[in-house]
Protein backbone atom coordinates (compact mmCIF):
# COMPACT_ATOMS: atom_id res chain seq x y z
CA UNK A 1 0.00 0.00 0.00
CA UNK A 2 1.66 3.65 -1.05
CA UNK A 3 0.99 5.91 1.47
CA UNK A 4 2.02 9.10 -0.77
CA UNK A 5 -1.50 9.39 -2.52
CA UNK A 6 -3.41 12.17 -2.12
CA UNK A 7 -6.74 13.21 -4.13
CA UNK A 8 -6.22 15.48 -7.40
CA UNK A 9 -7.80 18.77 -6.17
CA UNK A 10 -10.79 19.76 -7.68
CA UNK A 11 -10.47 23.24 -10.14
CA UNK A 12 -13.27 23.56 -12.23
CA UNK A 13 -17.10 24.96 -11.50
CA UNK A 14 -18.21 28.06 -10.72
CA UNK A 15 -18.32 30.88 -13.79
CA UNK A 16 -21.92 29.56 -14.37
CA UNK A 17 -24.90 31.50 -12.68
CA UNK A 18 -28.06 29.64 -12.45
CA UNK A 19 -31.52 30.53 -11.62
CA UNK A 20 -32.80 30.05 -8.33
CA UNK A 21 -36.65 30.50 -8.79
CA UNK A 22 -37.59 32.11 -5.38
CA UNK A 23 -35.27 34.72 -4.75
CA UNK A 24 -36.20 37.33 -7.29
CA UNK A 25 -39.86 37.79 -5.37
CA UNK A 26 -37.77 37.45 -2.46
CA UNK A 27 -35.59 40.10 -2.75
CA UNK A 28 -38.73 42.86 -3.68
CA UNK A 29 -40.34 41.26 -0.24
CA UNK A 30 -36.84 42.48 1.51
CA UNK A 31 -36.30 45.19 -0.01
CA UNK A 32 -40.56 46.63 0.46
CA UNK A 33 -39.72 45.64 4.12
CA UNK A 34 -36.57 47.95 4.54
CA UNK A 35 -38.48 50.58 3.26
CA UNK A 36 -41.71 49.92 5.55
CA UNK A 37 -38.76 49.48 8.57
CA UNK A 38 -37.41 52.68 7.52
CA UNK A 39 -40.24 54.99 7.21
CA UNK A 40 -42.32 53.32 10.13
CA UNK A 41 -39.50 54.12 12.88
CA UNK A 42 -38.54 57.92 11.16
CA UNK A 43 -35.55 56.75 9.61
CA UNK A 44 -36.34 58.55 6.50
CA UNK A 45 -38.90 61.58 7.14
CA UNK A 46 -42.11 61.61 6.24
CA UNK A 47 -42.03 64.12 3.34
CA UNK A 48 -38.74 62.13 1.53
CA UNK A 49 -40.21 59.20 1.38
CA UNK A 50 -43.79 57.87 2.21
CA UNK A 51 -44.87 54.51 3.69
CA UNK A 52 -45.81 51.80 1.34
CA UNK A 53 -49.06 52.11 3.31
CA UNK A 54 -49.62 55.43 1.85
CA UNK A 55 -48.49 54.32 -1.58
CA UNK A 56 -50.94 51.62 -1.77
CA UNK A 57 -52.99 54.01 -0.56
CA UNK A 58 -52.94 56.50 -2.83
CA UNK A 59 -52.71 53.77 -6.14
CA UNK A 60 -56.16 52.24 -4.61
CA UNK A 61 -57.77 55.74 -4.40
CA UNK A 62 -56.88 56.23 -8.03
CA UNK A 63 -57.88 53.06 -8.97
CA UNK A 64 -61.37 53.29 -7.42
CA UNK A 65 -61.79 57.10 -9.17
CA UNK A 66 -60.48 55.70 -12.44
CA UNK A 67 -57.71 58.20 -12.34
CA UNK A 68 -55.10 55.64 -12.91
CA UNK A 69 -56.48 54.08 -15.62
CA UNK A 70 -56.46 57.32 -17.58
CA UNK A 71 -53.13 57.86 -17.15
CA UNK A 72 -52.00 54.26 -18.04
CA UNK A 73 -54.31 54.15 -20.66
CA UNK A 74 -52.86 57.45 -22.27
CA UNK A 75 -49.03 56.46 -21.61
CA UNK A 76 -49.82 52.86 -23.46
CA UNK A 77 -51.38 54.44 -26.15
CA UNK A 78 -48.23 56.54 -26.61
CA UNK A 79 -45.93 53.86 -26.07
CA UNK A 80 -47.45 51.44 -28.81
CA UNK A 81 -48.52 53.69 -31.30
CA UNK A 82 -44.79 55.70 -31.32
CA UNK A 83 -42.61 52.44 -31.10
CA UNK A 84 -44.38 50.79 -33.37
CA UNK A 85 -44.05 53.94 -35.98
CA UNK A 86 -40.18 54.35 -34.75
CA UNK A 87 -39.46 50.23 -34.78
CA UNK A 88 -40.78 49.99 -38.38
CA UNK A 89 -38.89 52.48 -39.88
CA UNK A 90 -36.33 51.77 -37.70
CA UNK A 91 -36.05 47.87 -38.75
CA UNK A 92 -37.49 49.03 -42.74
CA UNK A 93 -34.10 51.43 -42.79
CA UNK A 94 -32.11 48.43 -41.26
CA UNK A 95 -32.68 45.98 -43.52
CA UNK A 96 -31.74 48.44 -46.80
CA UNK A 97 -28.03 48.94 -44.85
CA UNK A 98 -27.75 45.29 -44.40
CA UNK A 99 -28.79 44.47 -48.40
CA UNK A 100 -28.04 47.43 -50.11
CA UNK A 101 -24.55 49.25 -51.13
CA UNK A 102 -26.52 52.29 -51.76
CA UNK A 103 -28.57 52.42 -48.39
CA UNK A 104 -25.23 51.19 -46.38
CA UNK A 105 -23.40 54.45 -47.75
CA UNK A 106 -26.32 57.11 -47.81
CA UNK A 107 -28.56 56.27 -44.62
CA UNK A 108 -25.86 54.32 -42.21
CA UNK A 109 -24.09 57.72 -41.74
CA UNK A 110 -27.12 59.47 -40.91
CA UNK A 111 -28.42 56.75 -38.63
CA UNK A 112 -25.01 57.11 -36.85
CA UNK A 113 -25.69 60.99 -36.80
CA UNK A 114 -28.97 60.74 -35.05
CA UNK A 115 -28.26 58.25 -32.71
CA UNK A 116 -26.68 60.53 -30.18
CA UNK A 117 -28.85 62.86 -30.16
CA UNK A 118 -30.83 63.23 -27.06
CA UNK A 119 -34.28 63.01 -28.38
CA UNK A 120 -36.10 64.93 -26.14
CA UNK A 121 -33.90 67.81 -26.82
CA UNK A 122 -36.07 67.45 -30.23
CA UNK A 123 -39.76 67.59 -28.38
CA UNK A 124 -40.17 71.30 -28.68
CA UNK A 125 -38.98 71.42 -32.18
CA UNK A 126 -41.91 68.65 -33.17
CA UNK A 127 -44.25 70.60 -30.88
CA UNK A 128 -43.77 73.39 -33.01
CA UNK A 129 -43.99 71.28 -36.25
CA UNK A 130 -47.02 68.87 -35.03
CA UNK A 131 -48.93 70.95 -31.83
CA UNK A 132 -49.07 70.00 -27.91
CA UNK A 133 -51.11 66.92 -28.88
CA UNK A 134 -50.21 63.55 -29.33
CA UNK A 135 -48.42 63.94 -32.76
CA UNK A 136 -45.45 65.38 -30.89
CA UNK A 137 -45.39 62.71 -28.35
CA UNK A 138 -45.79 60.03 -31.08
CA UNK A 139 -43.06 61.13 -33.49
CA UNK A 140 -40.47 62.29 -30.63
CA UNK A 141 -40.86 58.47 -29.10
CA UNK A 142 -40.96 57.13 -32.80
CA UNK A 143 -37.47 58.65 -33.90
CA UNK A 144 -35.87 57.20 -30.31
CA UNK A 145 -36.92 53.81 -31.09
CA UNK A 146 -36.01 54.69 -34.97
CA UNK A 147 -32.23 54.25 -34.22
CA UNK A 148 -31.63 51.37 -32.12
CA UNK A 149 -33.86 49.95 -33.64
CA UNK A 150 -32.29 50.49 -37.70
CA UNK A 151 -28.82 49.69 -35.95
CA UNK A 152 -30.17 46.18 -34.37
CA UNK A 153 -31.64 45.30 -37.86
CA UNK A 154 -28.54 46.10 -39.68
CA UNK A 155 -26.45 44.34 -37.33
CA UNK A 156 -29.02 41.44 -37.43
CA UNK A 157 -28.90 40.88 -41.37
CA UNK A 158 -24.80 41.36 -41.32
CA UNK A 159 -24.74 38.40 -38.67
CA UNK A 160 -26.89 36.17 -40.91
CA UNK A 161 -24.61 33.07 -42.28
CA UNK A 162 -23.69 34.04 -45.54
CA UNK A 163 -23.41 30.11 -46.49
CA UNK A 164 -27.35 29.99 -46.33
CA UNK A 165 -27.78 32.89 -48.93
CA UNK A 166 -25.05 31.56 -51.22
CA UNK A 167 -27.31 28.01 -50.23
CA UNK A 168 -30.75 29.50 -51.32
CA UNK A 169 -29.07 31.15 -54.25
CA UNK A 170 -27.57 28.12 -55.43
CA UNK A 171 -31.25 26.51 -55.48
CA UNK A 172 -32.41 29.30 -57.33
CA UNK A 173 -34.81 30.69 -54.26
CA UNK A 174 -35.97 34.33 -55.62
CA UNK A 175 -34.43 37.57 -53.90
CA UNK A 176 -37.71 38.01 -52.16
CA UNK A 177 -37.94 34.29 -50.62
CA UNK A 178 -34.19 34.50 -49.67
CA UNK A 179 -35.14 37.90 -47.34
CA UNK A 180 -38.26 36.27 -46.31
CA UNK A 181 -37.07 32.76 -45.63
CA UNK A 182 -33.38 33.22 -44.83
CA UNK A 183 -32.49 36.77 -43.80
CA UNK A 184 -35.63 37.80 -41.72
CA UNK A 185 -35.57 34.98 -39.26
CA UNK A 186 -31.58 34.91 -39.55
CA UNK A 187 -31.83 38.24 -38.12
CA UNK A 188 -34.17 37.96 -35.68
CA UNK A 189 -31.85 37.43 -32.77
CA UNK A 190 -30.49 40.72 -33.24
CA UNK A 191 -33.70 42.26 -34.13
CA UNK A 192 -35.05 41.15 -30.98
CA UNK A 193 -32.33 42.72 -28.38
CA UNK A 194 -33.15 46.02 -30.34
CA UNK A 195 -36.92 45.73 -29.67
CA UNK A 196 -35.52 45.42 -25.92
CA UNK A 197 -33.32 47.92 -25.93
CA UNK A 198 -35.35 50.31 -27.93
CA UNK A 199 -38.54 49.82 -25.63
CA UNK A 200 -36.53 51.06 -22.51
CA UNK A 201 -35.65 53.97 -24.64
CA UNK A 202 -39.64 54.14 -25.31
CA UNK A 203 -40.52 53.57 -22.08
CA UNK A 204 -37.82 56.79 -20.65
CA UNK A 205 -38.82 58.94 -23.34
CA UNK A 206 -42.71 58.81 -22.72
CA UNK A 207 -42.31 60.02 -19.77
CA UNK A 208 -40.39 62.91 -20.75
CA UNK A 209 -42.48 63.86 -23.02
CA UNK A 210 -45.42 63.33 -20.67
CA UNK A 211 -43.91 65.81 -18.40
CA UNK A 212 -43.27 68.18 -20.76
CA UNK A 213 -47.13 68.81 -21.96
CA UNK A 214 -49.47 66.37 -20.99
CA UNK A 215 -52.61 65.90 -19.07
CA UNK A 216 -52.93 62.60 -18.78
CA UNK A 217 -50.45 59.64 -18.63
CA UNK A 218 -48.23 58.31 -15.80
CA UNK A 219 -45.37 60.69 -16.60
CA UNK A 220 -47.91 64.11 -16.47
CA UNK A 221 -49.13 61.80 -12.85
CA UNK A 222 -45.40 61.81 -11.06
CA UNK A 223 -44.87 65.33 -12.32
CA UNK A 224 -48.30 66.94 -10.70
CA UNK A 225 -47.97 65.08 -7.78
CA UNK A 226 -44.30 66.80 -7.40
CA UNK A 227 -45.42 70.17 -7.43
CA UNK A 228 -48.18 69.14 -5.25
CA UNK A 229 -45.46 67.96 -2.74
CA UNK A 230 -47.76 64.76 -3.00
CA UNK A 231 -44.89 62.11 -2.28
CA UNK A 232 -47.56 58.84 -2.07
CA UNK A 233 -48.78 60.00 -5.81
CA UNK A 234 -45.63 60.25 -6.96
CA UNK A 235 -44.26 57.19 -6.35
CA UNK A 236 -46.85 55.01 -6.79
CA UNK A 237 -46.30 56.59 -10.45
CA UNK A 238 -42.80 55.92 -10.35
CA UNK A 239 -43.42 51.62 -9.01
CA UNK A 240 -46.09 52.32 -12.01
CA UNK A 241 -43.55 52.77 -14.52
CA UNK A 242 -41.30 50.21 -13.46
CA UNK A 243 -44.40 47.42 -13.72
CA UNK A 244 -44.55 48.95 -17.24
CA UNK A 245 -40.74 48.24 -18.29
CA UNK A 246 -40.94 44.42 -16.37
CA UNK A 247 -44.18 43.57 -18.65
CA UNK A 248 -42.56 44.99 -21.16
CA UNK A 249 -39.72 42.59 -20.50
CA UNK A 250 -41.69 39.71 -19.59
CA UNK A 251 -43.41 39.47 -22.99
CA UNK A 252 -39.83 39.94 -25.00
CA UNK A 253 -38.45 37.25 -22.84
CA UNK A 254 -41.66 35.05 -24.09
CA UNK A 255 -41.51 36.51 -27.81
CA UNK A 256 -37.31 35.35 -26.95
CA UNK A 257 -38.46 32.03 -26.16
CA UNK A 258 -40.99 31.72 -28.59
CA UNK A 259 -39.12 32.76 -31.87
CA UNK A 260 -35.56 31.55 -30.72
CA UNK A 261 -36.05 27.93 -29.87
CA UNK A 262 -34.28 26.62 -32.66
CA UNK A 263 -31.00 28.06 -30.90
CA UNK B 1 -27.45 16.68 -69.28
CA UNK B 2 -23.15 17.06 -69.51
CA UNK B 3 -21.22 20.30 -68.60
CA UNK B 4 -18.57 21.78 -69.87
CA UNK B 5 -15.67 23.78 -68.71
CA UNK B 6 -13.36 25.45 -71.48
CA UNK B 7 -10.25 27.36 -70.58
CA UNK B 8 -11.63 28.74 -67.12
CA UNK B 9 -8.96 30.94 -65.54
CA UNK B 10 -9.80 32.42 -62.29
CA UNK B 11 -8.19 34.98 -60.08
CA UNK B 12 -8.34 37.38 -57.27
CA UNK B 13 -6.72 40.37 -58.15
CA UNK B 14 -3.10 39.67 -58.83
CA UNK B 15 -3.62 36.05 -57.41
CA UNK B 16 -3.98 33.06 -59.53
CA UNK B 17 -6.32 30.66 -58.43
CA UNK B 18 -7.35 28.54 -61.15
CA UNK B 19 -5.26 28.48 -64.85
CA UNK B 20 -6.91 27.24 -67.91
CA UNK B 21 -9.24 24.57 -66.82
CA UNK B 22 -10.94 22.35 -69.62
CA UNK B 23 -13.47 19.75 -68.25
CA UNK B 24 -16.40 17.49 -69.54
CA UNK B 25 -18.65 15.99 -66.64
CA UNK B 26 -20.37 13.50 -68.71
CA UNK B 27 -24.51 11.82 -67.43
CA UNK B 28 -23.81 9.39 -65.44
CA UNK B 29 -20.58 9.72 -63.74
CA UNK B 30 -19.11 10.99 -60.87
CA UNK B 31 -16.27 13.00 -61.50
CA UNK B 32 -13.53 13.43 -58.58
CA UNK B 33 -11.96 16.64 -58.00
CA UNK B 34 -8.65 15.65 -56.09
CA UNK B 35 -6.01 19.12 -55.01
CA UNK B 36 -4.51 20.07 -51.72
CA UNK B 37 -6.17 22.73 -49.55
CA UNK B 38 -5.98 26.04 -51.06
CA UNK B 39 -5.82 24.04 -54.89
CA UNK B 40 -9.27 26.44 -55.86
CA UNK B 41 -11.27 23.46 -56.26
CA UNK B 42 -14.12 24.63 -54.32
CA UNK B 43 -13.60 28.17 -56.76
CA UNK B 44 -13.80 25.55 -59.35
CA UNK B 45 -17.21 24.38 -57.99
CA UNK B 46 -18.84 27.29 -57.14
CA UNK B 47 -17.58 28.46 -60.91
CA UNK B 48 -19.04 25.38 -62.35
CA UNK B 49 -22.84 25.89 -61.16
CA UNK B 50 -22.62 29.33 -61.56
CA UNK B 51 -21.89 30.60 -58.02
CA UNK B 52 -19.08 32.71 -58.89
CA UNK B 53 -17.74 34.16 -62.39
CA UNK B 54 -14.89 33.09 -63.78
CA UNK B 55 -11.74 35.62 -64.41
CA UNK B 56 -12.05 34.28 -68.27
CA UNK B 57 -13.31 31.31 -69.78
CA UNK B 58 -16.81 29.60 -70.06
CA UNK B 59 -18.85 26.94 -68.33
CA UNK B 60 -21.46 25.11 -70.80
CA UNK B 61 -24.53 22.96 -70.44
CA UNK B 62 -24.46 20.49 -73.23
CA UNK B 63 -28.39 18.83 -73.53
CA UNK B 64 -31.52 19.48 -71.37
CA UNK B 65 -31.55 18.62 -68.04
CA UNK B 66 -35.04 16.12 -67.58
CA UNK B 67 -38.06 17.62 -67.29
CA UNK B 68 -38.62 16.70 -63.75
CA UNK B 69 -35.46 18.63 -62.71
CA UNK B 70 -35.96 21.48 -60.88
CA UNK B 71 -32.48 22.92 -60.16
CA UNK B 72 -30.12 21.16 -62.53
CA UNK B 73 -26.94 22.05 -60.61
CA UNK B 74 -27.56 21.37 -57.17
CA UNK B 75 -24.55 21.97 -54.27
CA UNK B 76 -24.19 20.02 -51.68
CA UNK B 77 -21.90 22.00 -48.89
CA UNK B 78 -19.23 20.57 -46.64
CA UNK B 79 -20.81 22.47 -43.76
CA UNK B 80 -24.22 21.31 -44.64
CA UNK B 81 -26.07 25.06 -44.93
CA UNK B 82 -28.86 23.56 -42.88
CA UNK B 83 -31.35 26.55 -41.47
CA UNK B 84 -31.42 26.08 -38.13
CA UNK B 85 -34.74 27.01 -37.34
CA UNK B 86 -36.34 24.59 -39.84
CA UNK B 87 -36.95 20.88 -39.21
CA UNK B 88 -35.43 18.17 -41.37
CA UNK B 89 -38.37 18.32 -43.57
CA UNK B 90 -39.02 22.06 -44.06
CA UNK B 91 -35.04 21.76 -45.32
CA UNK B 92 -35.85 19.47 -47.41
CA UNK B 93 -38.73 21.08 -48.50
CA UNK B 94 -37.71 24.65 -49.15
CA UNK B 95 -35.66 24.55 -52.00
CA UNK B 96 -39.38 22.84 -53.91
CA UNK B 97 -41.14 25.93 -51.97
CA UNK B 98 -40.80 28.84 -54.77
CA UNK B 99 -41.90 25.73 -57.39
CA UNK B 100 -45.37 25.65 -58.51
CA UNK B 101 -46.51 22.49 -57.52
CA UNK B 102 -49.45 20.44 -55.58
CA UNK B 103 -49.02 20.08 -52.08
CA UNK B 104 -49.24 16.37 -52.92
CA UNK B 105 -46.44 16.56 -54.72
CA UNK B 106 -44.14 18.55 -52.30
CA UNK B 107 -44.74 15.95 -49.56
CA UNK B 108 -43.92 13.22 -52.01
CA UNK B 109 -40.68 14.43 -52.90
CA UNK B 110 -39.64 15.28 -49.48
CA UNK B 111 -40.72 11.79 -48.21
CA UNK B 112 -38.90 9.93 -51.05
CA UNK B 113 -35.58 12.42 -50.65
CA UNK B 114 -35.72 11.39 -46.67
CA UNK B 115 -36.32 7.59 -47.23
CA UNK B 116 -33.50 7.58 -49.69
CA UNK B 117 -30.74 8.56 -47.00
CA UNK B 118 -32.76 6.56 -44.24
CA UNK B 119 -33.79 9.87 -42.01
CA UNK B 120 -37.80 9.18 -42.69
CA UNK B 121 -38.31 9.12 -38.56
CA UNK B 122 -36.19 12.02 -38.28
CA UNK B 123 -38.09 14.49 -40.68
CA UNK B 124 -39.49 16.67 -37.47
CA UNK B 125 -35.82 17.14 -35.52
CA UNK B 126 -34.23 19.84 -35.70
CA UNK B 127 -30.55 20.43 -37.16
CA UNK B 128 -29.25 20.98 -33.97
CA UNK B 129 -30.49 18.02 -32.55
CA UNK B 130 -28.84 15.85 -35.17
CA UNK B 131 -25.11 14.32 -35.73
CA UNK B 132 -22.60 15.85 -38.10
CA UNK B 133 -23.68 12.59 -40.40
CA UNK B 134 -27.31 13.51 -39.90
CA UNK B 135 -26.95 16.71 -41.12
CA UNK B 136 -25.17 15.70 -44.42
CA UNK B 137 -27.83 13.36 -45.10
CA UNK B 138 -30.05 15.89 -44.55
CA UNK B 139 -28.64 18.62 -46.91
CA UNK B 140 -28.37 15.27 -49.71
CA UNK B 141 -31.84 14.60 -49.10
CA UNK B 142 -32.66 18.60 -50.06
CA UNK B 143 -30.61 18.10 -52.69
CA UNK B 144 -32.08 14.79 -54.22
CA UNK B 145 -35.63 16.59 -53.61
CA UNK B 146 -35.26 19.15 -56.43
CA UNK B 147 -33.96 16.07 -58.96
CA UNK B 148 -30.91 17.49 -59.67
CA UNK B 149 -29.18 16.82 -63.38
CA UNK B 150 -25.78 17.63 -61.58
CA UNK B 151 -24.85 17.22 -58.17
CA UNK B 152 -21.97 19.31 -57.16
CA UNK B 153 -20.48 18.16 -53.81
CA UNK B 154 -17.80 20.07 -51.91
CA UNK B 155 -16.14 18.34 -49.81
CA UNK B 156 -19.25 16.53 -48.24
CA UNK B 157 -17.16 14.62 -45.81
CA UNK B 158 -14.39 16.64 -44.54
CA UNK B 159 -16.41 17.92 -41.33
CA UNK B 160 -17.32 14.18 -40.34
CA UNK B 161 -15.50 11.55 -38.19
CA UNK B 162 -14.12 9.08 -40.33
CA UNK B 163 -16.32 6.21 -39.15
CA UNK B 164 -19.56 8.39 -39.88
CA UNK B 165 -17.37 9.06 -43.41
CA UNK B 166 -17.51 5.50 -43.90
CA UNK B 167 -21.03 5.19 -43.47
CA UNK B 168 -21.98 8.22 -45.81
CA UNK B 169 -19.52 6.66 -48.27
CA UNK B 170 -21.68 3.91 -48.44
CA UNK B 171 -24.39 5.31 -48.72
CA UNK B 172 -23.64 7.57 -51.73
CA UNK B 173 -22.13 4.62 -53.44
CA UNK B 174 -25.74 3.00 -52.98
CA UNK B 175 -27.41 6.41 -54.40
CA UNK B 176 -25.50 6.47 -57.10
CA UNK B 177 -26.23 2.66 -58.09
CA UNK B 178 -29.55 3.24 -57.43
CA UNK B 179 -30.51 6.31 -60.06
CA UNK B 180 -27.17 6.84 -61.77
CA UNK B 181 -26.67 10.55 -60.85
CA UNK B 182 -23.95 12.28 -62.06
CA UNK B 183 -21.59 14.09 -59.61
CA UNK B 184 -18.70 16.80 -59.58
CA UNK B 185 -17.16 15.62 -56.36
CA UNK B 186 -14.51 17.82 -54.69
CA UNK B 187 -12.27 16.61 -52.19
CA UNK B 188 -8.86 16.47 -50.86
CA UNK B 189 -8.89 13.33 -49.66
CA UNK B 190 -7.26 10.67 -51.91
CA UNK B 191 -9.37 7.68 -50.83
CA UNK B 192 -12.46 8.93 -50.92
CA UNK B 193 -11.87 10.06 -54.54
CA UNK B 194 -10.83 6.37 -55.62
CA UNK B 195 -13.81 5.01 -54.15
CA UNK B 196 -16.22 7.36 -55.97
CA UNK B 197 -14.72 9.02 -58.60
CA UNK B 198 -15.44 6.98 -62.44
CA UNK B 199 -12.31 10.22 -62.87
CA UNK B 200 -10.15 11.40 -60.65
CA UNK B 201 -8.95 15.13 -62.09
CA UNK B 202 -5.99 15.80 -60.10
CA UNK B 203 -5.47 19.22 -59.00
CA UNK B 204 -1.92 21.17 -58.91
CA UNK B 205 -1.32 23.80 -56.35
CA UNK B 206 -2.39 26.82 -56.77
CA UNK B 207 -3.20 28.31 -59.08
CA UNK B 208 -5.24 24.98 -60.02
CA UNK B 209 -3.85 23.34 -63.53
CA UNK B 210 -5.35 19.68 -64.25
CA UNK B 211 -2.13 17.75 -63.85
CA UNK B 212 -4.11 14.74 -64.84
CA UNK B 213 -6.67 12.59 -65.42
CA UNK B 214 -7.02 8.72 -63.80
CA UNK B 215 -10.04 6.90 -65.19
CA UNK B 216 -11.34 3.73 -63.00
CA UNK B 217 -13.28 0.92 -64.43
CA UNK B 218 -13.69 -1.34 -61.82
CA UNK B 219 -17.53 -0.16 -60.76
CA UNK B 220 -18.43 1.80 -57.55
CA UNK B 221 -20.01 -1.16 -55.89
CA UNK B 222 -16.99 -3.46 -55.87
CA UNK B 223 -14.41 -1.01 -54.74
CA UNK B 224 -13.65 -2.34 -51.61
CA UNK B 225 -10.45 -1.54 -49.93
CA UNK B 226 -8.19 -4.39 -50.93
CA UNK B 227 -8.78 -3.98 -54.89
CA UNK B 228 -5.42 -4.16 -56.53
CA UNK B 229 -6.52 -2.03 -59.32
CA UNK B 230 -7.32 0.96 -56.86
CA UNK B 231 -4.50 0.15 -54.65
CA UNK B 232 -2.49 0.72 -57.72
CA UNK B 233 -4.32 3.85 -59.06
CA UNK B 234 -3.91 5.21 -55.23
CA UNK B 235 -0.30 4.72 -55.70
CA UNK B 236 0.22 6.31 -58.95
CA UNK B 237 -1.79 9.71 -57.66
CA UNK B 238 -0.16 9.74 -54.48
CA UNK B 239 3.19 10.21 -56.44
CA UNK B 240 1.53 13.16 -58.28
CA UNK B 241 0.32 15.11 -55.40
CA UNK B 242 2.85 13.95 -52.67
CA UNK B 243 5.22 16.54 -53.58
CA UNK B 244 2.81 19.62 -53.59
CA UNK B 245 1.26 17.98 -50.40
CA UNK B 246 4.56 18.42 -48.87
CA UNK B 247 5.07 22.01 -49.97
CA UNK B 248 1.29 23.37 -49.21
CA UNK B 249 2.10 21.77 -45.93
CA UNK B 250 4.65 24.17 -45.26
CA UNK B 251 3.16 27.17 -46.73
CA UNK B 252 1.85 30.23 -44.85
CA UNK B 253 -1.89 31.25 -45.39
CA UNK B 254 -2.05 34.10 -47.16
CA UNK B 255 -4.69 36.86 -46.15
CA UNK B 256 -7.00 37.08 -49.64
Amino acid sequence: MRTDLKPVPFRGGGFAPKRLPYLGPATFLALLVVWWFATRFGFVSELALPKPAEVAGAFINMARSGEVWQHIGASLRRLVVGWTLGAAAGVAVGFSIGLSSLARSTALPVVSAIFPIPKIALLPLFIIWLGIGEASKYATIAFGVFSPMAIAAFGGVDGVDRTLIRMAQSFGMPPRDIVRKIIFPGAMPGLLSGVRISASIGIILLTAAEMIGAEYGIGALVLAAGNLMQTDRLVAGVLLLSAFGLVVSQIIGFAERRLLNWR
Amino acid sequence: MDIVAENVCHGYGSLAVLDNINLTIKSGEIVAVLGPSGCGKSTLLRILGGLEKATSGRVLMAGEPPPSSLNPLTYVFQDFALVPWRTVADNVGMPLEHHRMSASERTTRVASALARVNLTEFAHAYPKQLSGGMRQRTSIARALAVDPAILLMDEPLSALDAQTRELLLADLIRLWTETRFTAVYITHNLSEAVRLGHRIVVLSRRPGRIRDIVELDVPLAARGDHHAQLAAASERIWSLIRDEAAVADRELIDAH
